[in-house]
Order: C-alpha cells, then structure tokens, then sequence
C-alpha cells in the first residue's frame, strides 16, 4: 500500500516537514483552502472567519463527539494566491501556544499538484507532544469504548 | 470501492498478534503456524492474508513450501508514534481530493 502522505520529522528538532501529492490540478487545491464551505468539509470544522490575504487573520470551531467546542485561530503572515500561504496555528485552551506553517503549493502537471507544510513549534517538547495526541486520542477512545461496553455489563 | 487494509486494523486482532509473535522467531509455512493455534485451517489463512495485504508478511517460496516471514520494516513503521498523526493527515487530505474531484465534475 503506497503511503501518500509523508511526514518528516526528525529526532531532536522543532519542526516536521508534511507532503503529499494530489490528483488534482493546482487551482483546486488551493481553493480548498480558501473556501469556506469546502474548508468545513474536509476539515471537520466551523469556519468563523478566514480572511484569505496577507496580515489577515483566521479562526476554526470545532465540535467534539460529547459536543464541547474547540477553537484555533492564527494570522495570515502571507498569502500568495495560488502557491503560499504562511500563517500561525493554535488551539486554543492548550498549553502548546502558537506554531508558524509555511504552506505551498506546487504545480507537477496539469492535473496533479503537490502540497508541502513546514510547521515551527517553540520547542521540541511542543512538536513531540503535538505529534502524540492522535496516538493519545486513539488510546482514549478505545478505553472509552471498554468502559462503555463494562458499564452495560455491571 | 477499494478495500483499504492499514497496519493498525491489522494488529487490532489478538489471534493476529499472536501470529506476529510466532513469526518473530522464525518464517514458519501456514500449516506450521496454524498447528499453534485452535481455530481452524480457515481461519487462520484468512489471519494470514489479511498480514499479508498489509505487508506485515512476506511469502518466501523454498522449494515446495512457502514460507511466511516478517517484514520488520514495516513492523517498525507499528511502533512509530508519528502513525496516527500521519494517518490523521492522509484521512484529511484523502477527503480533500475526494471533495474537489467531485466539484470538478459538477462544474
């Protein structure tokens, strides 16, 4: 099974590099960052405002399963319609604080594109912590399942 | 629709860790390693092909016989915390190409 998405990251370091290639031409690909309504989709998410130029600014809402809301927000330091998109990531009511994302999007044919992610966290302790939520998040919701399915039983 | 086997579905399954464990100490051929077990012949082929369509097994013919071996590199890729946070990126960008090919057609 071919691994689409690559994600780089190196021991010791602040930053992971995310690529991934696209059956898509690369005008499609970036409209799928800009647009609201298609944001929402793939994202998951609520989008409050996306303000697609530079020193703009943006902000997510996200609703769990047990329906608590989760923010993030950042400012657009550059947008180049297109190609680039630099911009600050945080999720808010975390201890993790702002990380810096340098987004671009390359051509490779006409109907194909490429999409690196650069992302800076402020310490490596930060990145690694980052990297392990899904993994924690997995973890926990198989051992909410167990508790669950104990529950019905007691 | 194409049937997408990952690694972490493949070792959800304890008969299955138990087939990895076995393999650990030496490639072993289907009978030899269904003979571990109690379930039947069946089913541990079906264990055994899931391992494979996965990667997690490698088919070395010798001989007559086939030979199931581990492949360690991809076992290592299991123990790699970095999984689900890739796997969490790949689902995203997979709807995201999903999505706009649908819009590419509807225009």
């Amino acid at each position: 099974m071919e691994r689409k998405t690559k994600v780089h990251a190196e021991n010791g370091k602040q930053d992971i590099l995310i690529t991934r290639e696209f059956d898509l031409p690369v005008d499609l690909l970036f409209k799928a960052y800009i647009e609201p309504e298609i944001v929402e989709q793939w994202m998951g998410t609520k989008v409050l405002k996306l303000e697609n130029r530079s020193h703009g600014g943006w902000e997510f809402e996200t609703t769990d399963p047990a329906g608590n809301k989760h923010g993030f927000s950042g400012v657009i330091h550059e947008f180049v319609h297109g190609s680039k998109i630099t911009r600050t990531f945080e999720m808010l009511n975390s201890d993790f604080g702002p990380q810096l994302e340098f987004l671009e999007f390359e051509k490779c044919s006409g109907t194909r594109s490429r999409l690196s992610m650069h992302v800076i966290y402020r310490s490596v302790t930060i990145r690694d912590q980052v990297l392990k939520l899904p993994f924690e998040y997995g973890v926990n919701m198989a051992h909410d399942r167990l508790q669950e399915i104990l529950s019905k039983l007691i | 629709m194409e049937l997408r086997r990952d690694v972490f579905q493949a070792i959800a399954d304890p008969t299955r860790r138990a087939i990895i464990m076995l393999l650990a100490i030496q490639a072993l051929t289907p009978s030899a390693i269904a003979q571990e077990f109690d379930s039947s012949r069946q089913t541990i082929s079906r264990h055994i092909k899931i391992l494979t369509e996965c990667e997690l097994l490698e088919k070395d013919q010798r001989g007559r016989e086939i030979y199931y071996q581990l492949n360690p590199q991809k076992l290592k890729g299991v123990a790699e915390f970095i999984e689900p946070f890739r796997k969490m990126w790949d689902d995203r960008f997979n709807k995201l190409e999903d999505i706009m090919k649908d819009y590419q057609s509807k225009k």
